[in-house]
């Protein structure tokens, strides 16, 4: 589903943080080209 | 989703082009999760961004959707995010990003 | 032999609709669309009888226990306190007219100058304050005429000061290319300045001790005071005991985002522990940046803009005294630079490493404080619970330790934690605004022990892709007989 696609990572703080999922993305085949963690307060 | 981080998105669609890209979203709230990843795809709801009026259409998953999951290897999965099933509403932001993803293969 | 105890808390809230339009977000719209956005603002302000009023602010100074919360109904700004006083066990609810006056009080170099036809107002104000009434007010004397202000905000930068709609004042640049001391910089320094004075001087009220036997400040406010050479430089611990004067107190300041209190606090305790200092303030002021930070969401649902006040908080570490509550030397959880990104990582390094160390379960604890922002303010804008979300890794956390059932998170979210109360003042709803509630209900025998657990998001910095978090547990103390080494 990733592999091959060029993924936009949007983390937040409080959830799924940037890295967390960049590691994900790219363990499933994907190239990570922006990771973001949001922090809302 | 702020200014500035809008700024950069649309930065990058136009320098790569839409094509192959792929949003990923990590917010625990649904509602949270919703906004900016209706931003992505329909452009800044608050019409105050660079993405205002600007329907980038970029297909967007939560981390936490059981389709994700099953794209990534469950080692790695379980290391980074699986935690969060426990903590997030995983059902209610699994329909709201189903919904976003039906929306733009409609319009 | 030198078990540290956090002996007096201050937690205080200063009301500054005036300065709403100056926090960093309002002051970035306002300067799209002047003429529409700010008239709009102003009609969403809040009277300082209406900020007294709410619900969150009243349990923030202590008048009311967080729990109060889950039975008051949603919008708390539609369910005002009856009868509620500005004054809480902890500390206050400052009006911004004394606070201008106090502020004032806090300018060494003349940075802010007051009308001379607004003076006399602000000066009664802050002479008719318990804790500033026999202070030298003189320096308010100083004030000028209304036209030399205008000529300084229109021909010099200097940034005018509202009052109930007025223009009471400026405040200068003090270089004329040196960003770092522009008037707005100043401004927000000032005010971080003025605002943890008011937060030491309860303490040293509340903990009733001299100023003078105070012999280290660790200061953890959110500014960045300095010049062009030395942004964010520090010194306002100093500045800030000055103006209390704590003669014979040192100090410097600590940063780290929204985790500052909770590192200086270990700092104190490691500190009183060695025997180096006896009697150790943190202080935090609040932050001008902040305010009306949401005011967007707010606006859309025609509520008003919550984001009105300042923060202010102060602690007083010492060595046991036998009865304040200990802070459990073996509890510091901290989130190690190699603890990864994995959110479950992080709430195991936070809060499950140190209970296993102390011998204690997640259920063991009777309550938990976690960043404590008010939802009102942030699910209103779209920026989800914050408290409630932290509450629920930490009930995940006791489901993954075999403690409690999936289905029970809620139950153990409802009985362990609390809804968040504190303004979104960044440093200010670290977790630590509980300690007061907390130290208080141990002493009580209400509750046997608290966990403060505070988050820091590193990345904002653009220095690393790191966040952070550190906590600690008080406990009851078991009296001096057997509370030694």
């Amino acid at each position: 589903m990733f592999k091959g696609k060029k993924v936009i990572v949007f983390g937040e703080r409080d959830g799924v943080p940037g890295p967390a999922i960049a590691a994900c993305m790219k363990a499933a085949g994907a190239e990570v080209v922006l990771t973001v963690t949001e922090c809302f307060v | 989703m702020d200014t500035e981080k809008q700024a950069i998105i649309k930065k990058l669609v136009d320098d790569v082009g839409t094509e192959d890209l792929v949003v990923v979203i990590g917010a625990a709230d649904p509602e949270v999760a919703q906004v900016t990843a209706e931003t992505v795809t329909f452009g800044d709801p608050s019409f105050a961004g660079p993405l205002a009026g600007v329907s980038l259409r970029l297909p967007v998953y939560h981390i936490l959707e059981p389709e994700v999951k099953e794209a990534v290897p469950q080692d790695m999965y379980q290391e980074q995010a699986g935690f969060m099933e426990l903590v997030a509403n995983t059902q209610e932001i699994g329909k709201i990003f189903k919904e976003i993803r039906d929306r733009i293969r409609e319009t | 032999m030198y078990d540290p105890v956090i002996k007096a808390c201050s937690h205080v809230l200063i009301h500054v609709p005036g300065f709403v339009r100056y926090g960093s977000k309002p002051s970035r719209e306002i300067e799209d669309s002047p003429t529409s956005l700010l008239p709009t603002i102003e009609a969403h302000l809040r009277t300082f009888e209406q900020a007294v009023e709410y619900p969150p602010n009243q349990v923030f100074i202590g008048n009311l226990h967080p729990d109060h919360l889950n039975s008051i109904e949603q919008p708390w700004y539609r369910h005002p306190v009856a009868n509620a006083s500005r004054c809480g066990p902890y500390g206050e609810i400052m009006p911004e007219e004394e606070f201008l006056g106090l502020m004032k009080l806090a300018d060494d170099f003349d940075l802010m100058w007051l009308d001379k036809e607004a003076m006399p107002m602000l000066k009664e104000a802050l002479q008719s304050h318990s804790l500033w009434k026999n202070t030298d007010l003189g320096k308010l004397d100083t004030a000028v005429e209304n036209t030399r202000i205008r000529d300084r905000i229109q021909n010099d930068g200097s940034i005018p000061l509202y009052h109930r709609g007025c223009i009471v004042g400026c405040m200068h640049r003090h270089h004329e290319k040196d960003d770092a001391l522009k008037a707005a910089v100043l401004m927000e320094n000032l005010m971080a300045k003025t605002s943890g004075a008011l937060a030491l001087a309860h303490l040293l009220q509340n903990a009733d001790i001299r100023a003078d036997e105070v012999d280290l400040i660790l200061n953890c406010s959110e500014e960045a005071v300095g010049d062009r050479y030395n942004r964010g430089g520090g010194g306002l611990a100093k500045a800030i005991g000055e103006m209390c004067r704590c003669v014979f107190a040192t100090g410097c300041d600590i940063k780290a985002f929204c985790v500052g209190p909770i590192y200086a606090l270990v700092q104190a305790v490691g500190l009183v522990k060695s025997g180096l200092f006896k009697r150790i303030v943190v202080v935090g002021g609040g932050s001008l940046a902040k305010l009306g930070m949401k005011f967007r969401g707010h606006l859309a649902k025609d509520m008003p803009i919550l984001e009105d006040v300042l923060g202010g908080l102060a602690f007083l570490v010492v060595v046991n005294d036998g009865e304040s509550p200990l802070i459990r030397l073996d509890s510091f959880g901290k989130h190690d630079i190699g603890s990864g990104s994995s959110q479950q990582s992080i709430m195991e390094s936070l809060v499950v490493k140190p209970l296993h160390r102390m011998g204690k379960k997640i259920t063991d604890v009777d309550r938990y404080a976690v960043e404590l922002q008010n939802p009102e303010v942030t699910v209103s804008a779209g920026s989800g619970n914050v408290p409630l979300t932290n509450y629920r890794m930490i009930g995940a956390l006791a489901v993954l330790g075999g403690e409690i059932q999936s289905g029970e998170i809620d139950r153990f979210v409802l009985e362990h934690g609390m809804p968040g109360f504190s303004p979104t003042q960044g440093h200010i709803p670290a977790a630590v605004p509980f300690l007061g509630h907390a130290i208080d209900a141990i002493k009580r025998g209400e509750i046997k022990n608290a966990m403060f657990v505070a988050r820091g998001s590193l990345f904002l910095g653009r220095m690393t892709q790191l966040s952070d978090g550190l906590s600690f547990l008080i406990e009851k103390n078991p009296g001096k007989k057997s509370g030694g080494d």
